[in-house]
């Protein structure tokens, strides 16, 4: 299905140091590529971006202060919401200056969530969505793909679907050993704690072998210890060949694992870039010190690499 | 003392009446879409009269059983159809107003003058021009059998064929049902209760989920409907907006979002009711509150029945408290 | 915070409000005196029910006038005589048994009786006691649930029957208009789709029967009187039921489902204290004046006037006044009501006060205009409530007045396309219509729907 397995993660990134660093800059191989999505409220244009491209087999920060439109940008290209710029039937843009959005080579404009979902692009949410009143295991179990006992009638028909549950339990089990969960499998959802339902969602939506993950602020209410095992998860995704796109407000965790970052402000994009350079943007430091004069990007001694692993060697 | 054995012996009759019969898959189909899937349907008497309608106008107009049943389930699913493709998409005060709307429209429309050849307008249609196909299937003899303290005619209008039918569909739906809510179907439809968009997200077409469920609940409130009429007639006025709210407290009484909890409540709910009824009746002198009086009151009591389980005992009888604390 | 200053400013503002509406009725009453009077001995076509009375009625349709029945029992013997529509009565001055007998010979032609000619009732003085004759072959209209007043066929359509029925619905439009104001205020405020708000306008209804009929006070005292009570009604629902239930954090589907118990339990009680048939709060045959083609009882002019000027003092105290305002900023976003200092408590409890009040007022008028209230009339209008919210914009109140105008308009003019059972289930027709095409309905906003 994709080039990533063919290719390494480390050759993934390597390309990118060929790619101009401007905002809707063309990436070698996009596996995401947007065009002409806007989003009006009322008067209040939410989001309105020209071209964007994301890189496949990398991990793409999408950053900007509160009220640029990362999440409203996240929920219109996974299908949560629908761009003021939609193609119509009646009325509505013209052709060219219609939203469009291809992902993985198919056209996918004016498409619901499940289709997106359906088509490799699975996303999280930033209030987790835990199911809380079903079990850990059959919340896993819902993010499997294609069990034909899913289907009205099959459903009846237990042999037909038995030996893909079965199957699906020994995915899921290994999932939750991976994050951790695994001895939680039988317990409702919901009374896990919050950084468990986390790791449960990001599992959860591992469990169809999605080609893209997109996270919507992973690391929202975590706390530090969750947020080093998260990033690790996050990071062995991408070794395994999964795009990663998150939407973060975390500068060091941004800095840490992130391949490439796009900034947003003001339902634009301002800057694109890897994150050290993109930090030194004119553009950037306009858009955040517009909003908050004081704010500290990030201290210093975590720039350096592996000071997240080591906080022994950590300068106060 | 010998009025109390009549209150009992009221309360067991009721308990295996055909019509409770009906009431409770009526009961089972509303759970499929409340208990279940969390749609708000307020309208299941209105699939109960279109079953009704339909069985009985299609014998009426010469279709032998099999036939007019399969015009039941075609009318009950045509109808979740034009109900649910309006408002699925929506939130779900919508389908509520939406289901009582409907409901209410079908019921107008059965009772209007204008449709008298066909549907009886507001005098209905009697039991006898469409129970003959029904009765005709039945393998007892003539005469009447005793079980039990009871004594029934064995093919009469509430005999015993009737009430053997009546209450095999009850278990083999609930045992149905059973069958689909431990699926992966299932395991969907519980998870679109909790939260659309998360299952949105996975994959799942919602719509069409909740479009089945609307579907199977509806066929069940149709069938439910169809055996409601054969031992009595087809009212219009019977099988409206009360009846509907009947139908969520028992189901609601019994434990919603569980398989024996709409059986259970309608059973129980028709035999409390007579039980209210009748130890009002024998307490409480004429002179203060007379037999058409004490019949209302049970019917207050049902009211605040109703009002006091959703606020104290969502779960009901048999429902598991975690897994229903319902919210919209 | 709000303006102190403002504030100061906007309170005398709806003070001279109220006290310009008490004025206004006072003259109000005064001069419409005579085309109101209040009413005691009942005529002596219909049976009031009450301490030394009781009555059985009923209604067989499509008989016309002229079927004879009588009443026998406890040393009594009293006839009765259906009218134009089917409908009889009867008095009864001593409790007890009695045996209803109908006398077929005195049937229409090719009508025959449906079940037993002669019936046994059980009757308490001061109640009312339905006995049902069915009948087959009976070609008059086949009554409708619905208002009492005669019914115009789907004939044909002319100029002169467009203004009547213009006129008609809006009418209806404007008492409409009255309960579901509330009704939206209501959902807007606590999100809360009232399925008992019905139950009020009938109420207002029953009361106004009670006052002006039974105990014979003057129509425009009566009012007040209703008003009051069931505003106080809506103040104690908010104090023993909805506030604590909020408190409890039941969620809106359980509320929904209280509101459900609650309306059961209201109706079945006042059919238990005012029994099943219709009553009337005024007794005086109503007099009616005609306009060119349009002809209409006084009780609905004024009925007319009393909504439109109510309607405007309500629209007055959401714009102008501090408190509407707050109740609007309640109704839009309460938690961000609650973070910019308004009680939102205080204002969830005006709001069900004055909704409560104004489906009460709704339901003595609709009493009058429709002649006749029943434990049954608000159940029947409570979807016409709700798909005139739902048109309008759930939430909103000017968009509740311009739905239940819509909605009058449409059930009164459905007349000319549809038989007149339809026409209620025109309006509702357009309710679902309305949901399909945009379910955020005229005013409301796309963000509350899905």
């Amino acid at each position: 299905m994709s080039n990533a397995t063919k290719k390494t993660a480390t050759e993934a990134r390597a390309e990118l140091k060929t790619v101009k660093q401007t905002p809707g800059a063309s990436k070698p191989d996009a596996i995401l590529v947007v065009d002409n999505v806007v989003r009006d409220f009322g008067g209040n244009r939410a989001v309105d971006v020209d071209h964007l491209e994301v890189q496949r087999g990398v991990i793409t920060a999408l950053i900007g202060p509160n009220g640029a439109g990362k999440t409203t940008f996240f929920n219109l290209i996974t299908g949560f919401d629908q761009p003021s710029s939609a193609k119509k039937m009646f009325g509505g843009p013209s052709a060219d200056k219609a939203a469009k959005w291809s992902f993985n080579g198919k056209l996918l404009g004016n498409t619901a969530a499940a289709s997106v979902a359906k088509s490799g692009m699975v996303r999280t949410f930033q209030l987790t969505k835990a199911l809380s009143r079903l079990t850990v295991m059959q919340n896993m179990l819902l993010g499997a793909k294609d069990q034909r006992g899913e289907s009205f009638l099959a459903a009846f028909v237990k042999p037909l679907w038995a030996a893909q549950e079965k199957a699906n339990i020994a995915k899921a089990e290994d999932l939750l050993k991976r994050f951790k969960l695994y001895e939680k499998k039988e317990d409702l959802a919901g009374s896990l704690s919050g950084g468990q339902k986390k790791l449960l969602e990001m599992a959860r939506a591992l469990m169809s072998d999605p080609v893209m993950i997109m996270l919507d602020e992973p690391m929202a209410g975590v706390n530090p210890a969750l947020t080093q095992s998260l990033l690790g998860h996050i990071q062995s995704l991408r070794d395994e060949g999964t795009t990663v796109l998150f939407v973060e407000h975390d500068m060091h965790m941004v800095r840490h694992i992130s391949d490439w970052v796009v900034v947003m402000a003001e339902g634009r994009v301002v800057a694109e870039g890897p994150a050290d350079t993109v930090m030194s943007d004119q553009a950037v430091i306009d858009a955040y010190l517009g909003a908050h004069h004081d704010t500290d990007l990030g201290d210093d001694a975590l720039l350096e690499e592996g000071a997240m692993d080591a906080p022994k060697k950590e300068k106060k | 003392m010998d009025m109390w054995i009549k209150v009992l012996y009221d309360m067991s009759a009721n308990m295996i009446l055909p019509t409770t019969a009906a009431f409770a898959i009526a009961a089972i189909g509303l759970n499929v879409h409340f208990g279940f899937t969390g749609l708000l349907n307020m309208g299941q008497a209105g699939f109960m009269l279109i079953g009704a309608y339909g069985f009985s106008v299609a014998t009426i107009a010469g279709l032998p059983f099999w036939a007019a049943t399969l015009v039941t389930i075609a009318a009950g699913t045509i109808f979740a159809l034009l109900l649910g493709i309006p408002t699925l998409k929506l939130r779900g005060d919508y389908l509520a107003i939406v289901t009582i709307a409907a409901a209410e429209i079908v019921r107008m429309i059965g009772r209007a003058s204008v449709l008298n050849s066909v549907t009886g307008g507001s005098n209905g249609l009697p039991g006898e021009t469409y129970r003959n196909t029904f009765s005709a299937l039945s393998p007892f003899p003539d005469g009447k059998t005793a079980i039990l303290w009871f004594d029934f005619d064995n093919t009469g209008v509430n005999g015993w064929f009737i009430r053997i039918v009546a209450w095999s569909l009850v278990v083999i739906f609930a045992v149905l049902v059973w069958l689909l809510m431990r699926s992966p179907w299932g395991r969907v439809i519980k998870g679109i209760r909790e939260d659309e968009d998360a299952v949105r997200s996975l994959g799942k077409n919602v719509f069409a989920f909740k479009m089945q469920a609307l579907i199977i609940g509806g066929v069940l409130g149709a069938i439910g409907g169809m055996f409601y009429v054969l031992p009595t007639s087809v009212q219009p006025d019977a099988l409206g907006r009360n009846m509907t709210f009947l139908i969520w407290t028992a189901m609601l009484l019994g434990g919603a979002a569980t398989i024996w909890g709409p059986v259970l409540g309608s059973a129980l709910f028709f035999a409390l009711r007579i039980f209210i009824q009748g130890t009002v009746d024998i307490l409480i002198p004429d002179a203060i509150l007379n037999t058409q009086q004490t019949e209302q009151f049970s019917w207050i009591m049902v009211g605040v029945a109703l009002m006091l389980l959703v606020i104290f005992r969502p779960q009901g009888i048999l429902g598991d408290k975690k897994e229903l604390n319902f919210n919209v | 915070m709000v303006n102190t200053a403002l504030a100061r400013r906007s309170s005398p503002m709806s003070l001279r409000v109220i006290f310009g509406v008490l004025l206004g009725l006072l003259v109000l009453s005064f001069t419409l005196g005579t085309g109101a009077p209040a009413a005691h001995a009942a005529t002596s076509d219909v049976c009031v029910a009450d301490a030394e009375t009781g009555c059985f009625t009923g209604t067989i349709k499509g008989v016309g006038a002229g079927v004879k029945l009588t009443i026998d029992g406890n040393g009594l013997n009293v006839p009765a005589e259906t009218d134009k529509d089917g409908k009889w009565n009867a008095a009864v001055t001593v409790a007890g048994l009695y045996t209803i007998t109908l006398d077929e010979k005195t049937l229409p032609e090719g009508v025959t009786l449906k079940g037993d000619a002669v019936q046994e009732r059980d009757i308490t003085l001061g109640f009312v006691k339905a006995t049902i004759f069915s009948v087959d072959g009976a070609t008059g209209d086949g009554a409708d649930n619905g208002p009492s007043q005669a019914e115009i066929a789907a004939e044909g359509f002319n100029w002169d029957r467009l203004a009547q029925q213009i006129v008609s619905g809006l009418r209806l439009g404007l008492l409409l208009a009255l309960a579901s104001i509330g009704l939206s205020l209501i959902y807007g405020t606590t999100g809360l789709s009232s399925f008992s708000h019905a139950e009020q306008v009938t109420l207002g209804g029953l009361l106004g029967y009670t006052f002006a009929n039974v105990l014979g006070l003057n129509i425009f005292l009566t009012i007040v009187i209703v008003v009051i009570l069931t505003g106080a009604t809506g103040y104690i629902q908010d104090a023993v039921i909805w506030k604590p239930l909020r408190k409890k954090g039941l969620s809106l589907t359980q509320m929904i489902i209280v509101t459900i118990g609650l309306a059961l339990a209201l109706q079945y009680t006042f059919q238990m204290f005012y029994g099943a048939s219709t009553v009337r709060i005024l007794m005086k045959n109503p007099e009616t004046f005609t306009i060119g083609p349009v002809t209409l009882t006084f009780e609905s002019l004024w009925a007319m006037g009393l909504s439109v000027i109510v309607l405007i003092l309500v629209g007055l105290f959401l714009l102008k006044t501090r408190t509407g305002r707050a109740t609007r900023a309640v109704s839009d976003n309460p938690s961000l009501a609650a973070a910019s200092g308004i009680d939102v408590d205080r204002i969830i409890r005006l709001v069900w006060v004055i909704a409560t009040a104004l489906a009460g007022l709704s339901g003595v008028m609709l009493g009058l205009v429709l002649n006749g209230i029943n434990w049954q009339t608000g159940m029947q209008l409570l979807l016409l409530m709700f798909a005139a919210v739902t048109l309008g914009g759930l939430g909103t109140a000017f968009g509740a007045l311009i739905g239940s105008l819509i909605i009058g308009m449409t059930v009164e003019l459905a007349n000319f396309v549809v038989p007149g059972d339809f026409k209620y289930a025109t309006a509702l027709l357009l309710l679902i219509v309305i949901l399909l095409v945009r379910p955020q309905g005229i005013f409301g906003r796309k963000e509350r729907i899905g």
